[in-house]
């Protein structure tokens, strides 16, 4: 059943109808056969009555609204172009900026395909002004861009967090460290290079400083300091238990609104194509997890989760057995797989080994986390990772697509890293909880 | 023009009038979301009680509709979401092929499953008049019926996507009129 599907999604219909319809197929088989009742997808209305009511999903389309609404408005872009000229004179310092914004920018949108265009869009055509690599520069965006996932606040956390059956509260304060480790790490590269490869990473000219300095100080105040403000916010609100997930979403859709009017820029455009795209998104994304569920009310149906519990908790070695495989399947499926089909297809099959084995509570967090680091690998692996999709769109063509493919490269490495210091170090998930 | 072509035309027009409105529920669902979660604080200092049960269900109502709802007109602006790994290389026709085999085989399967057992469970929640069960709580049963309302919508527009590629695939109608290409702009057209 899982080979069919996984050939099915392969071939490109829908992955959501796909995962429907197979297991559709599977059970009028088993019907057949005699292993299965019909009687058992009686549950079904049920499942999507309990999506439908389900309070932490809900927190799904106020972040995408969010996040979408400081795109449109442009308001992301002025935020890329100020810390730019902060960063700027700096050897390297446009790639740093990159960096720190991708890092802004994943924790106020979470969405990666958002914060892989703009940057794309806006600091790739300066840093190639600017002389520096293509490798490095087309790298660095595609890096930053996907810690939309990882830096809290994330709509794949929330969907996560929903897999797992742990707060969503806990596992944004746990992959908050994580995240910004991760970050710290591609900022340490990035000056790396500018030390030891000047050429690939140079400072900005200074005639073009001076000219931007004047109004650098407004800049800031102006561009920086509002969605920084939002975002600690709409963090810190829920860190604290001052609000749900949920309802720091909604705040933080309203704040972006706010934001936007405040800068004249809710216009009747920005405000129609942010609620387009958000219930685009939403639809997507639910119908992806109704399709789940189906799945996998049919794959236990034929008793196929008994199955994979037996082959996770009987591998040698136990957790580590079960850390190492779920870590290998993970890192592989990535190479062709999106986060949300490996969220919906392979968490639930992972998570009650995963129980038995004695994996609960804050190592359940813990767990969250690193698979979450994990899956990010997944947007930058070549040939399919999401983020290179992305950037290819938006980049020019001077760059051809092996020099993205070899600019990712090092940042695949560093985010391996991260995963080995999540695995051996779990302290520094479970430490902040 | 085919009679045919023009009844999924009609269908393309219908979803994306629901499409449409339900776009404005997402705005609305964030104002409610924001009004709901200052409430519960405003609760704690205002002699009014400003949050009920009605009002933070009516969150999810809304939410609901939004992705029930957008689901059939998505499917026609291609957003749900795809490998393209061998799809993305595959010209006009190859791809009509997959969309329609996909279709018959697994997307209108699934809608027909879906109308068939979601709707005596909505029925049986209109039989009863069903109301939430919390106090100040909201009508239950039209939710329940906008299930197998979404999934009806979905076989239809699963209906115009087969049709219109069965047409362009046995050369009745170009890639334009079966409306595959640029298939983001069907959304302002």
């Amino acid at each position: 059943m899982f080979v069919v599907v996984f050939l099915v999604i392969f071939i490109g219909y829908p992955v959501a109808f796909s995962l429907a319809g197979v297991a559709l197929i599977f059970s009028a088989i088993g019907v057949f056969f005699g292993y299965f009742d019909f009687v058992l997808l009686t549950a079904f209305p049920e499942r999507v009555f309990g999506v439908m009511s389900n309070q932490i999903l809900l927190a799904v389309p106020f972040f995408i609204f969010m996040g979408t609404m400081l795109e449109r408005s442009k308001l992301a872009e002025d935020l890329l172009r100020t810390i730019g000229l902060l960063f700027g004179p700096l050897r390297g310092g446009l790639a740093l900026a990159v960096v720190f914004v991708g890092t802004l920018l994943a924790a106020a949108t979470g969405v990666v395909g958002a914060s892989v265009v703009a940057m794309g869009m806006i600091s790739l055509p300066v840093m190639m002004r600017y002389g520096y690599s293509k490798e490095l520069s087309s790298g660095v965006i595609c890096a930053s861009g996907t810690l939309g996932q990882i830096v809290p606040p994330s709509v794949v956390l929330v969907v996560l967090a929903d897999q797992l059956q742990v707060s969503v509260g806990d596992l944004f304060v746990g992959s908050l460290l994580p995240g910004l480790m991760l970050a710290g790490l591609y900022a340490l590269y990035v000056i790396a290079i500018a030390f030891f490869k000047p050429g690939a990473a140079p400072a900005m000219p200074k005639e073009e400083r001076d000219a931007a300095s004047g109004q650098l100080a407004g800049q800031v105040v102006r561009a920086l300091l509002p969605p920084l403000l939002l975002i600690l916010i709409v963090l810190g609100s829920i860190f604290l238990g001052i609000a749900t997930p949920t309802e720091a979403g909604a705040l933080g859709a309203v704040g972006a609104m706010v934001l936007a009017k405040v800068n004249g820029r809710l216009s009747r455009k920005a405000l129609q194509g942010t609620m387009r795209e958000t219930t685009k998104l939403t639809s997507m994304v639910v119908f992806l997890l109704i399709g789940s569920t189906l799945f996998s009310l049919v794959f236990r149906g034929l008793n196929g989760d008994i199955w994979i519990e037996d082959l996770l908790t009987g591998l040698p070695g136990g957790r580590i057995g079960l850390l190492v495989t779920c870590n290998a399947a993970v890192f592989l499926l990535g190479f062709f797989i999106d986060f949300f089909e490996i969220a919906f297809i392979i968490l639930p099959l992972i998570v009650p080994a995963a129980r038995a084995l004695g994996i609960e509570g804050d190592e359940m967090v813990w767990f969250g986390v690193m698979l979450g680091m994990n899956l990010q690998t997944s947007f930058l692996t070549p040939p399919f990772g999401f983020s290179l999709f992305y950037l290819r769109g938006v980049a020019p063509k001077e760059i051809p697509t092996s020099a993205i493919y070899r600019g990712v490269l090092p940042f695949i490495g560093i985010q391996l890293v991260g995963l080995a210091v999540i695995v051996f170090f779990p302290e520094i998930v479970t430490g902040m909880l | 023009m085919l009679p045919l072509l023009r009844l999924t035309l009609f269908i393309d027009r219908l979803n994306r009038a629901v499409y449409r409105g339900v776009c404005w529920l997402s705005l609305a669902m964030v104002l409610i979301g924001a009004f709901n979660a200052l409430a519960r604080y405003g609760d704690k200092y205002l002699p009014v009680r400003l949050s009920s049960n009605g009002w933070i269900e009516l969150q999810w109502y809304f939410f609901s509709l939004v992705f029930l709802l957008a689901a059939p007109f998505a499917v026609r602006l291609d957003s749900h979401v795809r490998v393209d790994v061998l799809y993305g290389r595959l010209g006009t026709r190859g791809k009509a092929w997959i969309d329609l085999i996909g279709t018959l085989v697994f997307l209108l399967p699934f809608c027909v499953f879906g109308v068939w057992y979601a709707l005596p469970s909505a029925l049986s929640s209109l039989d009863i008049r069903e109301v939430s069960p919390d106090p100040g709580g909201l009508t239950r049963w039209p939710i329940k019926l906008v299930v197998p309302v979404a999934f009806v919508l979905l076989t239809l527009q699963g209906f115009a996507e087969v049709t219109r590629r069965g047409l362009f695939l046995s050369r009745k109608i170009t890639a334009t009129q079966a409306g595959l290409e640029n298939r983001e702009s069907g959304e302002t057209s």
